[in-house]
């Protein structure tokens, strides 16, 4: 953090370092809570309670669901926990204007439908919808490039809230900007609602094999890798230290099948959103067992075979190169 | 019983890796258990955190559960956390309907009664047979111990606060658990205590 203070690089990133170095600093004092000197009562949305929670839902899929009975049927088939919108990503595209936080009634309506955790959408940069989802008791937050952003240059102060957030990245800077800015849990940004899993392919990729490239470097080109990264030196370091992030990396975008979502895991993914693919398809509740059972045994094509089968017809899905410039939703986000 | 024991990781939902890291820095050797017959070949057991209502969902359909009722029932050790401890619970309140567990410990546990994840909280907890400092205990919607008969030993409890004096820790024979995660603090005195239990030691 010192450090960062010491080497103010130039220009534009010179406010993003600070405001990194600020959350490293609620980082270490986050996370230092309970001690026999200082024993308080307890500490609410400390830095492990909100890592914590995100290590909890590894292994297990998160499922994209409208109503409280497609959150029974999620639930039904084995998710680990639900994302409440108010439409799924393929209904996004295809409605078009702005996409914003759901009704707080349907957000209630599944709340009380279901006993997994809740996730719900806010807008990249809406720090108020953040506060209601928050007020209306929501598990995990979701600031995500599937609704339309709220702020142009910068992400939420993730650190400012009790619950956890989970936030995109196409790229390894991306990811460790936001860990830097509080993020809990790190996805890829694979193209929602398109049913292609081409896009989040790339992040996983990217994100593994920056990470790799990390573990090579020596002290003094660590710095330069958090200057290239345009990322915390802190986060950086600890993440060469580790060979992993120090969240979760989950995927999301564009998983549409069991094999998709098997994909993900040994690309290196610690589980998976799925969005469109289940509700926009023939059999969601066959599907979402599938997938369930897929992510699980992801190491084991014989299951992966057995759970393909007879599964109806899967989610009609987009090719990229048909998609315009402004309908991608991976460049969102800064 | 060797110097090293094998100890699986019930490997359904959530987070192995973090009780597997810790097994694996005490000289235990862990493995993640997926299939029935894994089991015959463990010394002893951890069921992780996770979700609850998902894990024994998941046991159920994929036809664990039975297994791992007889496993324990003959004397397996095993410890659980959070979702685990609900795993270990003969009796459980506030679950899903019909959710199952593997039972074991005679307790009734009440799933998420500190409350949804804003709530979820930290607090120093002291835990019996554990020397040193209290524990960094970390709660997430985590579960209370409800009750215990009469051969179950209470371990810890919640210090102060609203919530003081709930039950957090308990052990029965050869079957440990916790309301907290240890394994995401890096302080492994309780998991220790297991593997010393699992070696016949404790």
């Amino acid at each position: 953090m010192e450090r960062a203070q010491e080497r103010p690089p130039a220009g534009a990133m010179t406010r993003s370092i600070l405001r990194a170095s600020v959350s490293v600093q609620n980082l270490e004092s986050a996370t230092v809570a309970n001690t026999a000197e200082n024993p308080t009562e307890s500490t609410v949305g400390t830095t492990r309670v909100k890592r914590g929670m995100a290590e909890q839902l590894k292994n297990g899929v998160i499922m994209d669901v409208v109503t409280p009975e497609q959150a029974k049927i999620a639930e039904d088939a084995g998710a680990v926990a639900v994302m409440a919108l108010e439409r799924v990503p393929a209904d996004i595209r295809r409605d078009g204007g702005v996409a914003r936080m759901s009704d707080p009634d349907m957000i209630d309506g599944i709340i009380e439908a279901v006993s997994i955790p809740v996730m719900a959408k806010v807008r990249i940069g809406h720090f108020v919808e953040a506060q209601v989802l928050q007020a209306l008791g929501v598990d995990f937050i979701d600031e995500s490039e599937v609704l339309t952003p709220a702020d142009e240059a910068y992400h939420i102060d993730k650190w400012a809230f009790t619950v956890p957030f989970v936030c995109g990245a196409t790229n390894l800077g991306e990811a460790l900007r936001r860990i830097g800015e509080g993020a809990a849990m790190i996805r890829s940004k694979g193209e929602a609602g398109t049913g292609n899993v081409v896009e989040a392919t790339r992040h996983m990729r990217q994100i593994r094999g920056e990470i790799r490239r990390l573990g090579t470097l020596d002290e003094a080109e660590l710095f330069g890798a958090a200057k290239e990264l345009r990322a915390p030196y802190d986060v950086v370091k600890e993440v060469a230290r580790l060979g992993k992030l120090p969240v979760p990396l989950f995927s999301a975008g564009g998983v549409a099948t069991p094999a998709d979502a098997a994909l993900m895991r040994q690309l290196g993914a610690e589980s998976v959103f799925v969005g469109s693919g289940i509700f926009k398809s023939g059999d969601p509740a066959k599907r979402a067992d599938a997938i369930v059972q897929a992510t699980l045994h992801y190491n084991d094509p014989e299951v992966i075979a057995k759970v393909s089968r007879g599964l109806g017809e899967a989610m009609v899905g987009i090719n990229l190169d048909e998609l315009d410039e402004s309908q991608r939703y991976a460049g969102r986000g800064w | 019983m060797s110097a090293t024991p094998t100890i699986g990781v019930l490997a359904l939902q959530g987070d192995v890796a973090e009780h597997q890291r810790v097994l694996d820095g005490l000289g235990a050797r862990s493995v993640p258990v997926l299939r029935a017959e894994q089991l015959d070949r463990v010394d002893g057991l951890v069921v992780p955190g996770g979700e609850s209502t998902t894990m024994s969902k998941l046991a159920v359909r994929y036809d664990l559960m039975e297994p791992l009722r007889k496993h324990v029932r003959s004397g397996l050790p095993a410890y659980g956390t959070c979702a685990g401890m609900i795993m270990l619970a003969d009796r459980i309140l506030d679950g899903t309907a019909g959710q199952e567990t593997i039972g074991g410990i005679d307790m009734t546990v009440r799933r998420n009664a500190f409350g949804r994840q804003t709530e979820s909280f930290e607090a120093a907890v002291r835990i019996d047979g554990v020397a040193g400092d209290p524990f960094d205990a970390v709660f997430i919607r985590a579960p209370w111990v409800e009750s215990v008969g009469p051969g179950v030993a209470v371990l810890g409890q919640v210090p102060r606060g609203e919530r003081a004096g709930r039950i957090v820790a308990v052990r029965q024979g050869s079957l440990l658990a916790t309301s907290f995660h240890p394994e995401l603090t890096g302080d492994a005195r309780i998991h220790r205590l297991f593997v010393d239990m699992v070696k016949g030691h404790a």
